[in-house]
């Protein structure tokens, strides 16, 4: 990063602090993800039933649910399980999107028309709908939350990429990196891809809030996470059962959870997108 | 009406168009339910201790016997000819389940689509009128906010805040009173079926267990709508003609609402269509959280019982729904903007 970043990325977060609050989040959250499981008060799975379905006090500070077990600690404890989902599948499908993206846009051809023609297929769907589906096909196993997750992440990825790198093909520097006798692997490894990186980048954190949402619904519906491991999407759903009887914490507890990392995520990509590519700012 | 024509060859065009899209959503179904793993012949027999013959003698009944091709073109005939196979759970033809349930989803989708659009149109006017206002921070804000909550966890509240705290709202279960009488189903939709039947107390019922979930749906939709309708409201109200007519001395109404707006609401249109797909995947979360009797709770029970017919035609009733309203949005877009339909 040069100083120039350095004093452009400056000048942004004093014109927009929030991404700077945003930042001090996510990184607030990888610091309970990664702790949080050795510094909450109660133990996130055994149960306390004489104290169940205790509201918010000084000793629960957000509550208990209906076996007494300490609902801060869970909220704290399924942070890092939430967050490896949400990165694992944004990660998988970037990683792919970014390769198959731009070995289609560098190529271009029948590969280019076949896979765009998937591309077209998989958004022919509604993408929740799709992940539901593909969970129930491979298994019902978080390993299959990620996998459906990154799936359905993927289109938007690789027509990405695919733009990108199509519209910088034919540009000098490639010539000339062909020139200098380059394979073609080369050119798009070395050159290509690193030069789509940043923008492929605010991609990835603008849909990394998207993808915590998606997790979290899916296990909500009952897919994936099991009972009684903690995660917000399962919280809430166990909650639900309780929220016509005014037990309210079981619900708005961990959806303030998820609400504020989505937040902090979507904040963070505005931001980033801003410092990195100052054409798509709005 | 050449208009009419051109429009009408349009929609048609895009109809074949989006026909080999269509036929990739059967491929890829299929696939996904057959070829991997899990063996529908095990979870058609009596029981986990069903022995090796019984699953053998299902699995030549249900064809899984054939060669993969062959089973994908049995699969294809049998679509074709409206069969989508047999639900385990309720022991029906899934067609039919469909076609009781799509209309209870279909109500609810619309009804949330219409609110968002009704609130988010005249938010996004609002911001864009007086940009930098209060407004416009309070009409940021609530859309930065509206995104990151899940329908499930607002749906959740609504039922807190509106039938535990307030108690205004009915139980929120299903689409009426277990014990009201239904109204003759002509078309499945419920406020309908009780306008044509007169009767004014069960559509105010039927209305009042719609709203609620209605409601939380389109919260969830509100943001991206009144963002788009604020930034094309503004390059309208930048443009020349809008100088022009503020010059003439205009109405400010006739300058807002017909100029303005008329000429701002195509993107709206493109991403009215955009979140409606996302509104037919909260349809599962939504239906869920109000036990709402359509098709994506439907397809969720079979999902959790591992009873794949009924997944397998809800996914493809989806993506045609998905794409009949594609077909739709390009439609209106022509009706919007008659300038499209020369391109």
């Amino acid at each position: 990063m040069t100083s120039a970043t350095l004093r452009h990325a400056g000048w942004i977060l004093r014109g927009n602090p929030l991404t700077g609050v945003a930042a001090a989040g996510i990184f607030f959250l990888t610091f309970v993800a990664i702790f949080g499981s050795w510094l909450v008060p109660y133990d996130p799975i055994v149960s306390d039933v004489a104290h169940s379905l205790m509201p918010p006090s000084a000793a629960h500070l957000a509550g208990t649910d209906q076996l007494g077990r300490d609902v801060f600690s869970r909220l704290v404890v399924a942070a890092r399980l939430d967050l490896a989902i949400a990165v694992s599948a944004v990660g998988i499908s970037f990683a792919l999107g970014a390769v198959i993206g731009a070995v289609c846009g560098y190529t271009g051809g029948r590969l280019d028309r076949a896979v765009g023609r998937f591309v077209d297929v998989l958004m022919a769907f509604p993408l929740f709908v799709l992940a539901m589906a593909m969970v129930a096909a491979l298994g019902n196993r978080i390993e299959n939350i990620i996998i459906a997750t990154a799936i359905i992440n993927l289109p938007f990825y690789i027509r990405f990429a695919r733009a990108e790198v199509n519209v910088r093909r034919n540009l000098g520097w490639v010539e000339a990196a062909r020139a200098c006798g380059d394979s073609h692997l080369s050119v798009v490894l070395r050159f290509l891809l690193p030069n789509v990186m940043p923008a492929m980048a605010v991609q990835m954190s603008l849909n990394l809030g998207w993808a915590i949402l998606n997790a979290a619904g899916l296990s909500f519906i009952g897919l994936g996470v099991k009972p009684p491991t903690p995660e917000w999407g399962i919280m809430v759903a166990e909650g639900a059962r309780f929220i016509s009887t005014g037990k309210w914490w079981l619900v708005a507890c961990p959806g303030l959870a998820l609400m504020l990392t989505v937040l902090c995520f979507n904040l963070l990509g505005d931001g980033v997108r801003d410092i990195l590519d100052p054409r798509m700012r709005t | 009406m050449p208009a009419l024509a051109a429009t009408t060859i349009r929609a048609g065009r895009r109809l074949l168009s989006s026909l080999p899209v269509l036929f990739g959503v059967l491929v890829f179904t299929f696939i996904l339910m057959r070829v991997l793993p899990g063996d529908p012949a095990v979870f058609f027999a009596s029981g986990p201790n069903a022995g090796k013959e019984e699953i053998e003698v299902i699995r030549k009944q249900m064809g899984l016997n054939k060669p993969v091709p062959e089973q994908l073109l049995l699969y294809l005939y049998d679509v074709g000819r409206g069969n989508l196979g047999r639900s385990m759970m309720t022991g029906q033809l899934v067609t039919k389940d469909l076609r009781e349930r799509l209309p209870a989803s279909l109500e609810l989708t619309l009804a949330a689509l219409l609110i968002a659009l009704l609130s988010a149109i005249p938010l996004g006017v609002l911001a864009a009128l007086r940009p930098g206002s209060l407004i416009d921070h309070g009409v940021r804000l609530f859309c930065a906010l509206g995104v990151c909550v899940p329908t499930f966890v607002s749906g959740l509240l609504l039922i807190y805040v509106f039938y535990y705290l307030l108690g205004v709202a009915p139980d929120p279960t299903g689409r009426v009173d277990i014990f009201a009488s239904l109204p003759p189903s002509r078309t499945g939709f419920l406020l309908i079926d009780f306008l044509l039947a007169g009767d004014i107390e069960g559509w105010w019922a039927a209305f009042r267990q719609l709203i609620l979930p209605a409601a939380s749906m389109a919260l969830f939709v509100l943001a991206p709508l009144a963002r788009i309708t604020r930034a094309s409201m503004l390059v309208a109200l930048g443009s020349d003609f809008v100088r022009t007519a503020r010059s003439l001395g205009l109405p400010w109404r006739q300058i807002v609402v017909t100029y303005s707006l008329r000429n701002a609401i195509l993107p709206v249109i493109t991403i009215a269509g955009i979140v409606f797909s996302t509104m037919l995947g909260a349809n599962v979360l939504v239906e869920k959280v109000f036990s709402w009797p359509g098709v994506a709770s439907y397809a969720l029970d079979a999902l959790l019982s591992s009873d794949y017919a009924p997944v397998q035609g809800f996914v493809l009733v989806m993506a045609s729904v998905f794409v009949i309203v594609n077909l739709l949005v390009d439609i209106l877009y022509g009706i919007a903007d008659p300038r499209v339909t020369i391109a």
